[in-house]
């Protein structure tokens, strides 16, 4: 039994990370006792209450009062928790802005509690994702079936990746469950790596390419999803129907189901570019408000990730919408679509096509919760333009990957990621002019977008994690930083998320970032960081420094090579974001900042939070925000912290992102980051 | 019914907080986390809410005196507290807090204050009503305060 166990774990430190293959057997047999509980509330009354609670249930609970403290452990031990249970009002942090970032980088279940039932309240919770709400005085009664979350959202996961038709990888996977077959997997706990997500399993594994992944989802790399998207655009976004984008991309072994879930992604994502409210499933063709046309179709997709990037980071939602209709092919005429503040967010989760989106309603879940991260980052970023940067960056950086593929970008290039930059220009939604394609995901939303639409790629990438983990992000990230990478990047990019990398559009920016393969060892561990920082000291200073990409690029790689950034370095994820961010803040928006904190914070928890805290504040924020999106994405399966170098659509979305910095700023940087090869990146 | 007399009081006087709206359900779902493991679990989640609950009481009190009243800042106080207050079952300071909250929102000054001078009232009294509760719970000696009789 697990209920003395639960005392034992119960330290601060990250949770018991330590369970043997023993143990995970006989706690699989005796799920859902031994699961573990994180739970965070600043009552203490409440706390203390909760955790006898949820002990009596024969959990393994760790508490916390202060959520900063709370996503250090979630970070340091990304397998160490099964759920987190949070208060909504806590004064270090809100509640839903922990939600989001768990959403992002980790994709875990969370649940919210507040003595406050209003209905509004409550919503919110669900549109951040929240897994359910649970209204205080918490009876034992309403703990006692919190397991239900962890095992569905495992087993959309599955679904995932049966979708993806890894038919007999879900199988391996289900049986490994049903056998309780722990060997396999690196979790700690038992059941968990059954029941878990396949990730866990493909941690040691370092959640690897896709076709490692335990986990059925399919990684919508750069490319792929550029195809997708030159599918779609060919189609025309209101015929763009599952089967015909399938037939005209014609990518042996994907499937209906993959284009379909990562279609509604797109939809989602694009009808956040175009400032619509989160409505995920809905979001295409509605959207369309002018500047969105553009981005219409794309911003139904990444709609959900840009949105939460424009949310978080303040992306400009031009941006994320000039990237999108960049991305869409179209000249997004308009890109600056300004986007209504903080549909930012949604602009980038488009970035993440993953497929675990395929999840579907999780997705859709999860972008939303993506998205309201993102908002939460986003507010760290503060206005700084950084944050829109940041999100311009992003949402280019995804939208790069989508413009890049519509080869609109191109001549954007840095139009879109300079609309990332416009940070400031928060109201202006991106220039047309010069994003003209590039959406301006992230006009001067202010809130860096970019954080977005990390926040949106990161939980691509984390694959399951579905909408927005932010792996859409990453590509923004990258896209600025790695607008260099546009070509690299376009076939590697961390695999999910957008083909950004690739925009040929893109063209100044090559980044020098190794595109995450390259990227990948060497970002991986501080690289990935470094970048962050950098930028956004840089960013700060409005340098335009061209990032070494590198580092951006490597963290989105990491990502996606999910095995090499990710696994190993989280960092690399932090990079990524920063990068992205920094091309976004060009301006020397504090977005860079922002960006890098998330990028840091992909970067594993370690790592970013080091890099955060060296980066500027800001950026800390940014980074958390951006690296908890990050990761999710790229990691498919593993760390989140792959965030970044998943998505590969970076590349795109860097250069979209960099294309938008123009019009904030002098964006043109699209990196500016010159100055931060990823290497040096100063701590 | 206890045959311990002591036992018998300490039920009497548990029966009448509830009778009288001192103390709701939720001070049973606290009482039936009690077990051998923590045998003064109610107790010492009692105590923890009162000294962490009187800082907020201290907050709102200065928030009061000043001039004019930061009502959102009043209603965030307030909300803490009846959260906390609302976790251990405190049922009649719960309703005043409620109360404090609805003045808040409808920028009614003389209310809050009224409400918050009634509520201090309730807080103390739930407090002595308490504190003799457990003093008399220690005396009887172990026994599970909600029901199974040892």
């Amino acid at each position: 039994m697990n209920s003395s166990s639960g005392k034992e774990y119960m330290s601060t430190a990250s949770s018991s990370t330590g369970w043997k293959a023993a143990d995970a057997a006989a706690a699989a047999d005796q799920f859902p006792a031994g699961l573990r509980v994180l739970v965070v509330d600043d009552d203490p009354t409440c706390l203390m209450i909760l955790e006898k609670m949820l002990r009596t249930c024969l959990y393994e609970v760790t508490k916390c009062n202060r959520a900063e403290i709370a996503l250090l452990m979630l970070r340091e031990n990304k397998n160490g928790f099964d759920i987190v249970i949070s208060d909504v009002h806590m004064p270090d942090m809100d509640g839903f802005k922990l939600l989001e970032h768990i959403g992002l980088e980790m994709d875990l279940p969370v649940i919210m509690m507040s003595a406050d039932d209003g209905k509004h309240v409550v919503m919110k919770g669900v549109t951040h994702g929240a897994c359910d709400y649970l209204i205080k005085p918490v009876r034992i009664e309403a703990l006692k079936n919190i397991w239900q979350h962890v095992v569905r959202k495992r087993k959309n996961e599955w679904k995932d990746f049966e979708q993806s038709g890894s038919v007999e990888e879900g199988d391996r996977l289900l049986k490994q469950a049903d056998d309780a077959d722990y060997s396999s997997s690196a979790n700690e706990g038992n059941w968990k790596s059954s029941k878990r997500r396949k990730d866990d399993e493909d941690e040691t594994d370092e959640r690897d390419d896709t076709s490692t992944l335990k986990k059925p989802r399919v990684v919508w790399s750069v490319e792929l999803h550029q195809q997708f998207v030159a599918a779609v655009n060919q189609l025309g976004i209101d015929k763009a129907v599952p089967k015909k984008i399938l037939e005209l991309m014609n990518v042996p072994g994907l499937t209906r189901e993959n284009v379909a879930s990562h279609l509604q992604k797109y939809r989602l994502y694009l009808r956040r570019l175009s400032g619509v409210s989160q409505h995920p499933s809905n979001l295409n063709s509605s959207f369309m408000s002018p500047q969105e046309a553009a981005f219409g179709p794309l911003s139904s997709l990444n709609g959900l990730d840009l949105q939460t990037l424009a949310a978080t980071g303040q992306l400009p939602a031009q941006s994320l919408a000039t990237l999108q209709a960049a991305g869409l092919g179209r000249s997004a005429g308009k890109p600056g679509i300004p986007m209504p503040s903080v549909d930012q967010r949604n602009i980038f989760s488009f970035e993440n096509p993953k497929l675990r989106f395929g999840e579907g309603q999780q997705q859709h879940v999860n972008n939303n919760k993506q998205m309201n991260l993102l908002h939460g980052i986003p507010t760290t970023m503060e206005p700084k333009q950084l944050a829109g940067l940041h999100h311009t960056a992003q949402s280019m950086g995804n939208m790069n990957v989508q413009v890049a593929s519509n080869g609109s970008q191109s001549s954007q290039n840095n139009p879109l990621l300079m609309q990332m930059a416009q940070p400031q220009a928060r109201g202006q939604v991106i220039n047309d002019s010069s994003l003209g394609h590039a959406p301006r995901l992230l006009s001067p939303m202010g809130q860096p977008i970019l954080s977005n639409g990390i926040a949106t790629n990161v939980s691509t990438k984390t694959g399951i994690q579905e909408n927005i983990r932010a792996p859409s992000y990453n590509p923004v990230l990258q896209t600025s930083l790695m607008l260099n990478f546009p070509t690299n990047h376009a076939s590697e990019l961390p695999g999910n998320s957008f083909p950004l990398g690739t925009t040929p559009g893109i063209p100044s920016l090559t980044p020098k970032v190794a595109f995450p393969e390259d990227v990948n060892s060497d970002i991986k561990g501080s690289v990935g960081f470094m970048l962050s920082y950098d930028i956004f000291s840089d960013l700060n200073q409005h340098k335009p420094q061209n990032w070494e990409l590198q580092n951006i690029g490597m963290t989105f790689d990491a990502s996606q090579h999910s095995n090499n950034l990710q696994g190993n370095h989280n960092h690399s994820q932090p990079v990524l974001v920063q990068q992205g961010f920094s091309s976004g803040q060009v301006n020397g928006q504090n977005k860079s900042a922002t960006v890098v904190s998330k990028a840091m914070f992909s970067a594993g928890d370690s790592t970013g939070h080091a890099s955060a805290q060296n980066g500027n504040q800001h950026l800390n924020s940014l980074l958390v925000d951006g690296t908890v999106r990050v990761k999710s994405e790229t990691v498919a399966d593993a760390t989140p912290t792959n965030l970044y170098p998943d998505h590969f659509g970076q590349e795109d979305l860097m250069s979209a992102l960099l294309k938008q910095q123009d019009p904030i700023a002098p964006a043109e940087h699209e990196f500016d980051f010159d100055g931060y090869s990823l290497d040096n990146i100063p701590e | 019914m206890e045959r311990n007399p002591m036992r018998r009081q300490l039920q009497t006087m548990r029966k009448s907080l509830f009778d009288q709206g001192y103390l709701d359900d939720q001070f049973v779902q606290l009482e039936e986390l009690q077990d051998d493991a923590n045998p003064n679990f109610v107790e010492e989640v009692v105590t923890l809410y009162y000294r962490d609950s009187g800082r907020i009481i201290l907050n709102i009190e200065q928030a009061l005196e000043r001039k004019t009243f930061d009502f959102n800042k009043l209603d965030a106080y307030m909300h803490q507290f009846k959260g906390s207050s609302s976790s251990i079952g405190a049922k009649k300071v719960k309703a005043e807090s409620t109360l404090f909250r609805e003045y808040c929102r409808s920028r009614n000054g003389e209310g809050c204050m009224r409400t918050f001078q009634q509520l201090k009232k309730e807080y103390a009294t739930l407090r002595r009503k308490l504190e003799a509760y457990f003093q008399l719970a220690r005396q009887a000696g172990p026994v599970e305060t909600a029901c199974r009789p040892k």
